[in-house]
């Protein structure tokens, strides 16, 4: 029994499947949940580490790019068994969950953080220049100018990253988070029947990324290209 | 009178409803040299791209060398063309393109010695004698080597005759082959097209905008407007004397322009 | 214990780490050409299963695909009647190389379909055949495109691996999981094997780009 669910091992394999489900999907909320809140701990350590790469002092800026480089190098796996076990070493105890976000934040940082940098960095130079001779403030450019420009370029692939961060939720697992897969082995563990409950992720999953998938595609072409209109 | 080596007849090439080639009849004897001068839209492009298999016919049947291009005969009817005539039949002939195309990976001789090793199985050392004749023949003995990025414009389309000429095709066509040169280069691809034609017995199709080069090298020169040959001639009728008010329009722009 | 004493297990895991790479990468590079060529196919069964294969592996969670192949795989040729029980380090190659396979078989599909239409045009004027034209014009001009993102892919690969220490594969972060059982002591092990993964990380990203510079001599000469 899971989430108050019990299974039916009794009558067939589609009535096991059926039993099931509801379970899976009970997992596939906290899946969700999971990937919404890295995704949140990801858009905001990245747009620091974005703003930290491009400080002007090379005693900021290089750190910076070591992190996130060290970050994006090393697996998503040892990064959450460091903060799982390290982090309560030194006493600061966190529940699985948030550990679990932390590190999907931390991996997906360092992909956030270029995201940004692109985006800005694909604004043509005239632009600032044309800012500057009409003498606007550096807040006013980077408000009006450079992000209503930026923005659109960025939305499709922060989507993206989105959708990888729901593929990597499984790994939580591990630190006992409930995910969908968690739950899927654990019905594999005690009915000794791995095939459906993998099986049934497995397609939960594929529909969950090319819906995902769909959406980022269908708001990336209705995205104005030449950046949000200001009246 | 001879059989005509190429030969349009009621030749149609529509794209949706915009109509290319309008019926086009059309006719090159063996080692005329015949170039087709007209606006853009005209389809003068499109009539080499059709006889090189790049672009396919809407109606009508065409001719190479005795044979249906597009088609093939079967129990005395003509059916579309099987993938291998149309190979039997691009053996015919060659193409020189407006962008050159040459292949950026491969060296200049590489560039003309491998079509004729992988397509027509010569053995190496027969590829590499006869690219370096026609390097020689273009000039660009020294260059062999290179590949086509250390070259100039002009170069690289000297290698793109010498890559098409390698296959030693019976009938060359050449697309606006100086249209993408900077001025001061087109010279010397002219010089290299103008000794071709003067001593072989190719056949040659010519679309330019270069009409001084094409009064003195051509035999012919066919005046193309919407999908059609509107007036066609030996270079002095049409140059100094063309009868049709569009050929005499166009001659206008080109020259004054 | 020691840190020092913790290096000859973590070596031996961190040999074990770089065989799971180099032969999943072999066998994703060989996927990635496989099902990348196949999804541009004319032959609709080549190319309709290739892009199968692609939305599977990419439209699923690598972790999930390891745990079929490793715990429900079995079970299906239970069914029907074939032994496919998979030694872990067999499951850990599959899975790993199939998954790179499909993203990387993406990267081959956009750089070969970035090649100019013009290529193929001169290459159909010179009679080259479509497979020659493929195979002698647009994939040597393809491979620079694609390296880059195999770079990435590689790395990507690298920080797979770790997953396959959860069907019990001794690599890297099975045997810190091991010692860090024994000694409690987290930060040490943990700290170790992150530089471990980063510094191999460089080396796979230091080669690639050598192997960027080989295959794409062409593009870098000049006037």
């Amino acid at each position: 029994m899971l989430f108050g669910f019990s299974w039916d091992t009794s009558h067939g394999e589609l009535a096991f499947a059926i039993s099931i489900l509801p379970i899976l999907l009970m997992g596939l909320v906290v899946t969700i949940e999971a990937s919404i809140a890295g995704f949140a701990v990801a858009m905001v350590l990245g747009l620091i580490f974005a703003v930290l790469k491009g400080a002007p002092s090379r005693f900021i800026s290089w750190p910076a790019t070591f992190i996130t480089e060290f970050f994006r190098d090393t697996p998503l796996l040892v990064q959450l068994f460091f903060l799982y076990y390290v982090l309560a070493d030194h006493g600061v105890i966190l529940p699985a969950f948030l550990t679990g976000c932390l590190a999907l934040g931390v991996q997906y940082s360092a992909y956030t953080a270029e995201v940004y940098r692109a985006g800005i960095e694909a604004i043509p130079k005239g632009q600032r220049e044309a800012a500057r001779a009409l003498d606007f403030s550096a807040r006013h450019t980077f408000t009006h100018i450079i992000l209503p420009q930026a923005v659109p370029r960025v939305i499709p692939a922060f989507g993206n990253y989105l959708v990888s961060i729901m593929k990597d939720v499984p790994v939580l697992s591990v630190v006992t988070v409930l995910e969908m897969l968690g739950v899927a082995k654990i019905i594999g563990d005690q009915t000794f029947d791995y095939l459906v409950p993998l099986t049934m992720v497995g397609g939960i999953y594929l529909i969950l990324t090319i819906v995902c998938s769909g959406i980022v595609r269908y708001v990336d072409m209705s995205l104005p290209k030449t950046g949000i209109p200001l009246k | 009178m001879t059989e005509p080596i190429i030969k349009f007849d009621k030749v149609v090439k529509k794209y949706g409803t915009h109509v290319v080639l309008d019926e086009l009849d059309f006719d090159v004897k063996p080692g005329e040299k015949v170039t087709i001068i007209g606006p853009s839209g005209s389809g003068k492009s499109t009539v080499l791209r059709i006889l090189m298999t790049l672009e396919e016919i809407s109606s009508g049947v065409i001719h190479v060398d005795g044979e249906p291009l597009w088609h093939e005969e079967r129990n005395g009817t003509l059916k579309p063309a099987s993938e291998a005539h149309l190979k039997k039949m691009r053996a015919k002939l060659g193409m020189v393109f407006q962008q050159f195309n040459l292949f950026p990976h491969m060296s200049v001789m590489r560039n003309i010695t491998e079509a004729p090793i992988n397509v027509l199985k010569l053995p190496k050392a027969e590829a590499r004698d006869r690219a370096e004749q026609l390097l020689k023949m273009v000039g660009l003995t020294e260059h062999a080597h290179k590949f086509p990025s250390q070259l100039s414009g002009g170069q690289q389309q000297r290698v793109g005759i010498a890559r098409a000429l390698a296959m030693r095709p019976k009938i060359m066509l050449f697309d606006e082959p100086t249209s993408a040169l900077d001025p001061e280069l087109v010279g010397e691809v002219l010089n290299v097209i103008g000794s071709l034609a003067a001593e072989h017995d190719l056949t040659m199709l010519l679309v330019t905008h270069e009409m001084r080069f094409a009064r003195e090298v051509s035999d012919r020169i066919c005046f193309f407007d919407r999908g059609k040959v509107k007036e066609q001639g030996t270079p002095e009728q049409i140059f100094s004397n063309p009868k049709e008010a569009r050929t005499r329009e166009f001659l206008k722009a080109v020259l004054e322009g | 214990m020691e840190w020092s004493e913790y290096l000859k297990p973590l070596s031996q895991g961190a040999w074990i780490t770089i065989q799971l790479t180099v032969y999943s990468t072999i066998v994703g590079a060989i996927c990635s050409f496989a099902f990348g060529i196949g999804k541009l196919s004319t032959n609709w069964a080549i190319k309709g299963f290739s892009i199968a294969y692609i939305e599977i592996f990419r439209g699923t969670s690598l972790l999930v695909q390891l745990f079929w192949l490793y715990f429900a795989l079995p079970i299906a040729g239970d069914a029907i009647g074939i032994d496919l029980r998979l030694p872990p380090v067999a499951a850990g190659v599959l899975a790993l190389g199939l998954n790179i396979g499909a993203y990387g078989a993406e990267v081959v599909r956009g750089a070969i379909q970035s090649v100019r239409y013009s290529q193929y045009e001169a290459a159909k004027a010179l009679n080259f055949s479509p497979r020659q034209a493929l195979w002698r014009i647009a994939l040597p001009q393809a491979i620079p495109e694609m390296m880059p993102a195999f770079g990435n892919l590689a790395v990507q690969n690298l920080k797979d691996t770790a997953l396959a220490s959860l069907i019990s594969l001794g690599d890297l972060a099975f045997v810190a999981e091991r010692i860090r059982n024994f000694t409690q002591d987290s930060t040490t092990v943990y700290t170790m094997i992150l530089f471990m993964y980063f510094g191999m990380a460089l080396v796979i990203a230091g080669l690639m780009h050598l192997l960027e510079r080989a295959v794409g001599r062409w593009r870098r000469v000049g006037h």
